[in-house]
């Protein structure tokens, strides 16, 4: 016998999928930008193992030469990401809706303070003067670029575990993110 | 009615939303990908970077100063962007011509004259649109000082080289920053003409490309002076 259980509220779908949309675009966007400096690597020394990112990337994705577009693709929907983000953080504290398991929960913080990061990284390169104290503390210029790097590769990493985690967990799971309800198997009919 | 029914009516309530709020999504992105460009970008884009400007220029304060750095951290400059740094120029006949179209003042300054103004030095980064930086010795003379002999008055500043093949526009905030600079003079030598002899403009606040070499004219008006680049996509205020 299976039983309808609710299981996220419309509000934390509609922030997860809203995210999913903007954190693309700002991505996408972020490569535009980052294709004019393009100076991170993972190597030691003269050796590179892997260079950010191959000329074959560039131009299967059309990354060249789009630096102005892709900062004001950025610069908007820096908006979006820091609002949704916001509300996301708040809906989820007031409403105590910490549903999840020990290691998800472990995880959803984690992808949580990445934001939070990507958002405060992303400030110091965006005003270094204006808002030097905060490009300072967060190791200067360049370091706060490098940070903001690597956290968006961070993303990328964080949506691989999590595509094959809800692979695993099946249909009935990602189901719940589009309706918000799951089917759960009970013992016994519980009388009605 | 079995909870699986219920289910099944709830997922395809869901799903059409979903597939509805799926192109919702996709026909915005294409709605304002193929708005009418306004300098480079869609217009939408370019009114949203109109509004952060004004944000960032609410926010902007003459004591928020860019940080400074030991002069050990100061590495050859690179030199980037040619435009308007055309090979016919001659740097003996060269005067700083400054224009108001508020009142109807006009200076013409020798680089003595701007030598003759107080001297600064500041060691701070560059910041190149691009992405890359660079710690640089800058000495010169604040722009403040121009400001107050001929366009107090004014709400910007255009700067232009002298064969107006480059040219860049200053709110009036950046321009009397202190940390504005007319500059003739970067790690400690005479600009070469690659930097922008015989005067150039070095400012923290704004990206690079607002840091205009070689200029020939400096105009306070009311009105939004043309930018370069700003005509080429970027954002117009690029302030930092």
């Amino acid at each position: 016998m299976k039983k309808l259980q609710s299981r996220h509220a419309l509000a934390i779908r509609c922030f997860h999928w809203i995210n999913f949309a903007v954190l693309a675009v700002m991505i996408w966007s972020g490569l535009l930008i980052y294709w004019a400096n393009d100076v991170y690597r993972i190597g030691i020394g003269p050796f590179t193992l892997f260079k950010f990112f191959p000329e074959s990337f560039y131009s299967t994705f059309n990354i060249g030469f789009r630096l102005a577009e892709g900062m004001s693709w950025h610069f908007t929907f820096m908006w979006l990401f820091a609002i949704n983000g916001f509300l996301y953080i708040s809906y989820t504290i007031f409403s105590r809706d910490w549903r999840y398991g020990g290691i998800q929960q472990f995880a959803y913080l984690t992808i949580i303070f990445m934001g939070a990061g990507s958002l405060f990284t992303g400030l110091a390169v965006y005003k270094p003067t204006q808002l030097a104290w905060l490009t300072s503390l967060l190791g200067g210029y360049q370091f706060a670029r490098f940070e903001h790097f690597w956290l968006t590769v961070g993303y990328a990493l964080f949506f691989c575990v999590h595509i094959v985690q809800v692979t695993r967990a099946g249909w009935n799971n990602f189901r719940s993110m589009i309706t918000g309800y799951e089917l759960v198997e009970v013992e016994k009919a519980s009388g009605d | 009615m079995t909870d699986e029914k219920a289910m099944r009516i709830r997922s395809r309530r869901s799903f059409l939303k979903a597939g509805v709020a799926v192109l919702g999504g996709v026909g915005s992105f294409h709605w304002l990908r193929t708005r009418r460009h306004d300098d480079g970008v869609p217009w939408p884009l370019r009114r949203v970077l109109e509004t952060n400007e004004q944000l960032a220029r609410d926010y902007f304060s003459a004591s928020h100063l860019a940080p400074t750095f030991p002069e050990s951290m100061v590495s050859l400059a690179r030199e980037n962007g040619g435009e308007g740094l055309s090979r016919d120029f001659d740097i003996r006949s060269w005067t700083l011509k400054v224009v108001s179209s508020v009142h109807s003042r006009r200076l013409e300054m020798t680089l003595d004259d701007i030598k003759r103004l107080p001297r600064v030095e500041m060691v701070t980064e560059l910041h190149c649109i691009e992405g890359w930086s660079q710690v640089v010795h800058w000495t010169g003379a604040r722009l403040s000082n121009l400001v107050a002999e001929a366009g107090s008055d004014a709400r910007y500043v255009g700067m232009e080289t002298p064969d107006g093949g480059y040219y860049v526009g200053l709110d009036m905030a950046s321009a009397v920053h202190p940390q504005t600079l007319l500059c003739y003079e970067m790690n400690g030598r005479e600009l070469t003409p690659e930097h922008g002899a015989p005067l150039r403009l070095a400012t923290p606040v704004k990206y690079g490309i607002k840091n205009i070499k070689r200029i020939g004219t400096v105009h306070f008006t009311n009105t939004r002076p043309p930018d370069f680049w700003a005509e080429r996509g970027y954002d117009w205020y690029a302030g930092l």
